[in-house]
């Protein structure tokens, strides 16, 4: 697969989680090609597997069978470090929880994934320049993760993601924990991120939000429906 | 906060912010440590001092066999109290013993204490009570000379002469007696036959004018030819112990086997308590980077997921226990160069009683055992962190992240 070709390919995935009770089918054969550059919304019922499909897609986890490429490699057939090299180096990931490392202040948070990545960091021009593409305040960055508010921290998890220039950001109900206003800042973010080149691809129960994607899909019982 | 550098430094950054923000649970941690080290390293002084006591007895004593009067209840200690209640051996006895061993010169002596007086210090000292012809054969003068067979001159042992300022030529008021202090005897260190340091020596002759005869407290055999040991012990019980046991025959290595039997016994039993307190501590430290672990099980599937590899949340926590071992074994180190000093000092005082042999300050030795006292805490620390860490690094990211 070249440059031209799909960032992300699903060939009939599944993955099943086995559980005492008897096996969840989270994804049932899912075939899903995502092209560089596309802003992608996946919509659907709670638990019909929309974060399952987002977790695979940021080499969190595995398919069960069927095969995922990302970035034309096949991510069965890597190992573990090998998964977190590619999270590190080409994926960016938003949470619902925003998730930034309470010990760590803003600067810290942000930095992070780039000294994992880069064996160095501080406050370097990227740090400063990712936190002004998220539009965080100056004051604000010597600050921990629990003196921000919901709308704040979600800038702060964003420019997290963004620290290390990945191809792909994965978000996961991005604007589940912020109110409407605040929501439509952190999209249009995304939208921007999204303009600039960045194949964007994000878990949504909202419409309004999900308008902001160029394309939709709707998962339902795990299939695409 | 400072700035986070390097991707090693950030690590040991989580490691020490996270023990810092917990503070009062690191610091119990941390204390488990102190006392492990601080229980080996006091234990290992305390048995250091314990060899240097016995490697002293070893030394000038491996020629003597002593005889002692049988006592049903007596260990065989020469040292042990119940010895004093025992009968004493008559002088026929002691002729037979003579006999008995031939060539090998024996020493009857007489153990006792009389009241000293010199100027205006006095008190019970020790006194030993010894034929004047046996004793350049225990004794060494170092200033004056031995006493002739009667008269008043008694030797005075290096110590005490050298305490209460006497000297060969000086006059002492013992049991009441006017006496002259013929010689004074050449320190002679802790032994199994007598111990003349702290005490006076007189002649028998002098002692049986005082008190009338007495029985001896014990018979001293000092034998030319080791290998002849055996044979000399034998052809004493043979003479002596026909037909009851009439007395008890020992020679010094089976005393000091006795010794080391009980060294043994202690340092086992010392390095058990070491072993327990070290197992105590590192189960403290096992229980706070089990739960440091699952406090944190949403922050490493955070971490996995943005890009922090195995090894690195490996070596995050491995971090916590290292630093916990580091601070907790240090502070453990200091404290037991104290206490060493302390047990150092009263071991002087009390086992060895003054004796030149004792170690007066922390040695060489000492510093060995605190340091193996740091060096097992810092180990057994990064070892009850080892799978705490290693729990951690194998969480699934997925199942991290959900968790609440
Ligand atoms: N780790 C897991 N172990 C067992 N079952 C799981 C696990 N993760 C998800 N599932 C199950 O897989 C199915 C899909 O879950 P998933 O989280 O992908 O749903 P979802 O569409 O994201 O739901 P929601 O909108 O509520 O977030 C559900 O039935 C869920 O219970
Ligand atoms: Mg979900």
């Amino acid at each position: 697969m070249n440059e031209e070709g799909p960032i992300i390919r699903f060939t009939g995935v599944t993955k099943v989680y086995p559980l005492p009770a008897g096996d969840v089918v989270a994804l049932d054969h899912v075939s899903l090609d995502v092209m560089p550059g596309e802003f992608l919304a996946i919509m659907g019922p709670s638990g019909s597997g929309k974060s399952t499909l987002l977790n695979l897609m940021g080499c969190l986890d595995t398919p069960t069978s069927g095969t995922l490429f990302i970035k034309g490699k096949d991510v069965g057939t890597l190992s573990d470090d090998e998964l977190t090299r590619l999270r590190r180096d080409h994926i960016g990931f938003i949470f619902q929880q925003f998730n930034l490392i309470p010990l760590l202040n803003v600067i810290e948070n942000v930095e992070f994934p780039r000294i994992l990545k880069e064996r160095e960091g501080g406050c370097t021009e990227r740090c400063l320049e990712v936190l002004a593409a998220v539009g965080l305040e100056e004051e604000l960055f010597s600050h921990t993760p629990a003196e921000l508010s919901g709308g704040q921290q979600q800038r702060v998890a964003i420019a997290r993601a963004l620290i290390n220039d990945p191809e792909i950001l994965l978000a996961d109900e991005p604007t589940g924990n912020l109110d409407t206003k605040t929501g439509t800042g952190i999209m249009e973010l995304l939208d921007e991120m999204n303009r600039r080149g960045r194949t964007v691809i994000m878990v949504t129960h909202d419409q309004n939000v999900a308008a902001y994607a160029r394309r939709r899909i709707t998962i339902v019982d795990g299939r695409i429906a | 906060m400072k700035e986070v550098r390097t991707a090693q430094r950030i690590f040991l950054v989580f490691a020490v912010r996270n023990l810092r923000r917990h503070w009062v649970r690191s610091g119990l941690a941390a204390l488990g440590i102190i006392i492990g080290v601080l229980a080996i390293a006091s234990l290992g002084i305390l048995g250091n001092n314990l060899i240097i006591l016995f490697s002293g007895l070893v030394a000038d004593v491996s020629d003597t066999v002593v005889v002692t009067p049988h006592l049903a209840a007596a260990s065989g200690d020469p040292f042990d109290p119940r010895s004093a209640l025992a009968t004493g051996i008559t002088e026929r006895d002691a002729d037979r013993i003579a006999h008995a061993v031939g060539a090998n010169p024996s020493i009857p002596l007489i153990q006792t204490a009389e009241a000293l007086k010199k100027g205006r210090e006095s008190g019970y000292i020790p006194v030993i009570v010894l034929h004047a012809s046996d004793m350049p054969l225990l004794l060494s003068v170092a200033e004056g000379s031995f006493p002739p067979g009667s008269g008043r001159g008694v030797l005075i042992g290096a110590r005490l002469a050298h305490e209460l300022d006497i000297r060969a030529g000086s006059r002492i008021s013992l049991a009441g007696e006017d006496v002259r202090v013929v010689g004074v005897l050449e320190e002679r260190g802790l032994a199994i036959d007598i111990n003349p340091d702290y005490a006076v020596v007189v002649t028998h002759d002098w002692y049986t004018d005082l008190h009338g005869a007495e029985d001896y407290d014990r018979v001293v055999i000092k034998v030319a030819d080791l290998e002849e040991i055996p044979a000399v012990k034998a052809a004493v019980k043979d003479q002596m112990n026909r037909r009851k046991e009439v007395v008890d025959v020992q020679d010094s290595r089976e005393i000091l086997e006795m010794y080391y039997q009980t060294y043994d016994a202690i340092s086992i039993f010392l390095l058990g308590i070491g072993g327990v307190a070290l197992l105590v501590s590192s189960v403290s430290i096992l229980n706070v980077m089990i739960i440091s672990v699952t406090q944190r099980t949403q922050e490493i599937g955070v971490m996995r997921s943005i890009g922090a590899l195995r090894r690195e949340i490996l070596l995050m926590f491995l971090y916590e226990a290292l630093i916990l071992g580091i601070a907790g074994s240090l502070i453990g180190g200091v404290l037991s160069v104290v206490a060493g000093y302390a047990i150092t000092a009263s071991v002087a005082e009390t086992i060895f009683a003054g004796y030149g042999t004792a170690p007066t300050s922390l040695d060489a030795a000492g510093m060995r055992e605190i340091l193996t006292g740091i060096g097992f805490g810092i180990g057994t620390s990064l070892l009850a962190g080892v799978y705490p860490a290693w729990k951690a690094a194998h969480l699934d990211p997925i199942e991290a992240l959900r968790y609440e």
